[in-house]
């Protein structure tokens, strides 16, 4: 089969693979028809991500026909499924209490000494990530095998398109919970760093979470014009002070939540983030943190603070000050897919939320490599870009 | 001020350990600094599985079941009640075989082994079951004693497999949690071929 494959930084091709084989009784096989480019996958693009080898496949964000079923899978073949790029057993302490980004048991033991060292506990597991989390293949490939099928994907009802609930995969959920993490009450103010794709959910679900006023910041025209159209007011943190802007905008108080969605490669050209550039350079495993920094700094006395955004490492600098002396609260994770995608897509089935409006590009899976550099180099025209591994090249 | 206070305290209990004056903490024995029981050393983990004691007793108790979580071992074979044969993999695609026993048994509650007297290797195991807090399931603690690097075989083996008798025992308990709560053990792999394993 053909698949995106990972062969240093900024250095990914559509290569041969031999065709994944059924391993684990759970397990399934699908046949892609869309599988989209994340930003996270941009960090992996980047080289920032410690543990990833040349020859992965990457794409956690994949959707498609069932093929093949192990014994234990409950999937039926021919059905179509979204899977979540988070892979959980369903039976841990962690998958029982919703908190399926923690698993316990999908990540393969050998995997889990890394993260064991590096964090204090071993971390679940995702599709086309770093060996961190399981070192399994990802989905931008015509073929992809699914562990633990019987937890994860959710079979699609006839005659909704592919563009419409492929983000049930990642990004939707991971705005729902980012808007979720903040706790919004009536009357807040949500401050949103980062117009991506994460950030564009994360506005409009603070939106229909009931939020008075989403203000989002980003310096890429186009994608803060997407912003407006749910209603965000917009910031544009190069023509503007962001946080004499917030303040303003909020009558002195400050947002009451605010929302990193931006993680590890903030842009700017501001002190603290050249001096974490630098540092990100010589070795992986630094977090360049400009945009956390200024949202602890701009949030109110005894706001909340959600982390959507991806670090994987140190930060130096860290405002610690900040949280403690403003008592702020912090809450963050990979997502928890699993615990949402149901009720987002009956969400999306009553018109609800809007899941088309970001994608910018459709290219066939050929064209993968083409993509990753447009959605890394062009971020103010390519938004959200999605394969078709089915498409004619 | 309230530093210097601090690093004080530290050094005093450092000094008071060394001269072993200190008070025991409740600390399992595998996670003291000084981690040898006589001539073996200990390794060992905890782990929480939401299933059971009584069933993963008896998945244990059965010593046929353990090579399927504990990789090193090839097969193990009963030879009485109490007896079992192991062979364990050793490099070059040999293997080396010893008698072991039964040493202490508690239904549902613990199993200890013990390689016999005379054995090309020197070994000892310990593991028990426990209900975890507020039914999050069974708590099973395993400790292994292993020669240390020292001897002919036991240097070999040392180097070449038991290199990391921690990083295994921790692989075999978490290897028995996907197993006994999942019904099988993850893989990154895409192939029969290249199953990875440690
Ligand atoms: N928690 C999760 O499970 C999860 C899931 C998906 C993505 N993510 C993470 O979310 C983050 C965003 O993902 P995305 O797909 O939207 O990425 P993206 O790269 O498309 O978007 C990031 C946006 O942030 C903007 N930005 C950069 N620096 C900024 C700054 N200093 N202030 C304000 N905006 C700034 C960029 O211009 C860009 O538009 C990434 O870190 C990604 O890894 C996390
Ligand atoms: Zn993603
Ligand atoms: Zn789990």
């Amino acid at each position: 089969m053909r698949a995106l494959t990972w062969h240093g930084n900024n250095d990914v091709r559509v290569d041969t693979h031999p065709d994944p084989e059924i391993m684990n009784p759970k397990d399934a096989i699908l046949k892609v028809t869309s599988t989209a480019i994340c930003g996270s996958d941009l960090h992996l693009y980047d080289g920032v991500i410690p543990g990833l080898k040349s020859g992965d496949i990457l794409g956690h964000e994949f959707m498609g026909e069932v093929v093949e079923t192990g014994p234990k899978s409950t999937l039926r073949k021919g059905q179509r499924v979204v899977v979540p790029f988070t892979i959980s057993c369903g039976q841990c302490f962690f998958c029982q209490n919703q908190l399926f980004s923690a698993c316990d048991n999908t990540n393969p033991v050998e995997k889990q000494d890394a993260s064991e060292k590096l964090y204090g506990h071993a971390m679940g597991s995702a599709f086309g990530y770093s060996h961190l989390t399981g070192g399994y293949a990802g989905g931008q490939a015509e073929y992809v095998r699914v562990p633990f099928s019987d937890v994860g994907p959710i079979v699609i009802p006839d005659g909704m398109d592919d563009d419409e609930v492929l983000f049930l995969s990642d990004i939707l959920p991971t705005g729902w919970m980012a808007a979720e993490n903040a706790q919004i009450e009536p009357g807040d103010t949500v401050a949103v760093w980062g117009a991506g794709p994460v950030g564009l959910f994360a506005v409009q679900c603070a939106m229909i979470m009931g939020a008075e006023q989403v203000i989002c910041i980003d310096h890429y025209p186009r994608r803060l014009e997407l912003a407006q159209k749910f209603g965000a007011k917009i910031i544009n943190f190069e023509e503007t002070h962001v946080r004499e802007a917030l303040m303003e905008m909020t009558g002195g108080l400050g947002p009451d939540a605010v929302i990193d969605a931006v993680g590890m490669e903030a842009h700017g050209f501001v002190v603290d983030n050249v001096l974490d550039l630098v540092k990100q350079k010589i070795a992986p495993g630094a977090d360049r943190g400009h945009a956390l920094r200024q949202a602890l700094l701009a949030c109110r006395k005894g706001g909340r603070v959600s982390v959507p955004g991806v670090y994987g490492g140190m930060l130096d600098k860290w405002p610690l000050g900040a949280m403690m002396e403003k008592g702020l609260q912090i809450r963050g994770g990979q997502t928890h897919v699993q615990k949402y995608t149901q009720d987002l897509l009956r969400r999306i089935q009553e018109g609800q939320i809007d899941t088309t409006f970001l994608i910018s590009h459709r290219l066939p899976l050929e064209k993968a490599a083409e993509g990753y550099k447009n959605f890394h180099d062009q971020q103010n025209e390519w938004t959200k870009v999605v394969l078709k591994p089915g498409m004619a090249s | 001020m309230a530093q210097e206070t601090h690093h004080d305290t530290a050094d005093e209990a450092q000094r008071a350990d060394a001269a072993g004056t200190a008070q025991r903490d409740d600390a399992p024995k595998r996670t003291r600094r000084d981690d040898k029981d006589g001539d073996l050393a200990i390794v060992g983990r905890s782990v929480t599985i939401n299933r059971p004691r009584a069933e993963l007793f008896s998945y244990w108790r059965d010593f046929t079941n353990l090579p399927s979580f504990m990789h090193a071992i090839e097969r193990i074979e009963m030879t009485g009640d109490r007896r079992s044969t192991w062979t364990v993999k050793a490099p070059v695609g040999q293997t080396v075989t010893f008698e072991t026993e039964v040493t202490g048994l508690v239904e549902n509650e613990e199993i200890g082994w013990c390689s016999v007297e005379g054995s090309q290797i020197k070994t000892s195991g310990h593991v028990t079951f426990k209900d975890a807090p507020a039914g999050r399931g069974t708590v099973v603690s395993a400790e292994i004693g292993y020669e240390p690097p020292g001897g002919d075989v036991g240097r070999l083996l040392a180097k070449l497999f038991m290199a990391e008798p921690n990083i295994q025992a921790r692989h075999e308990l978490k290897r028995f949690k996907m197993l006994m709560e999942t019904g099988e053990i993850a893989t990154g792999a895409n192939h029969k071929s290249d199953r990875g394993d440690d």
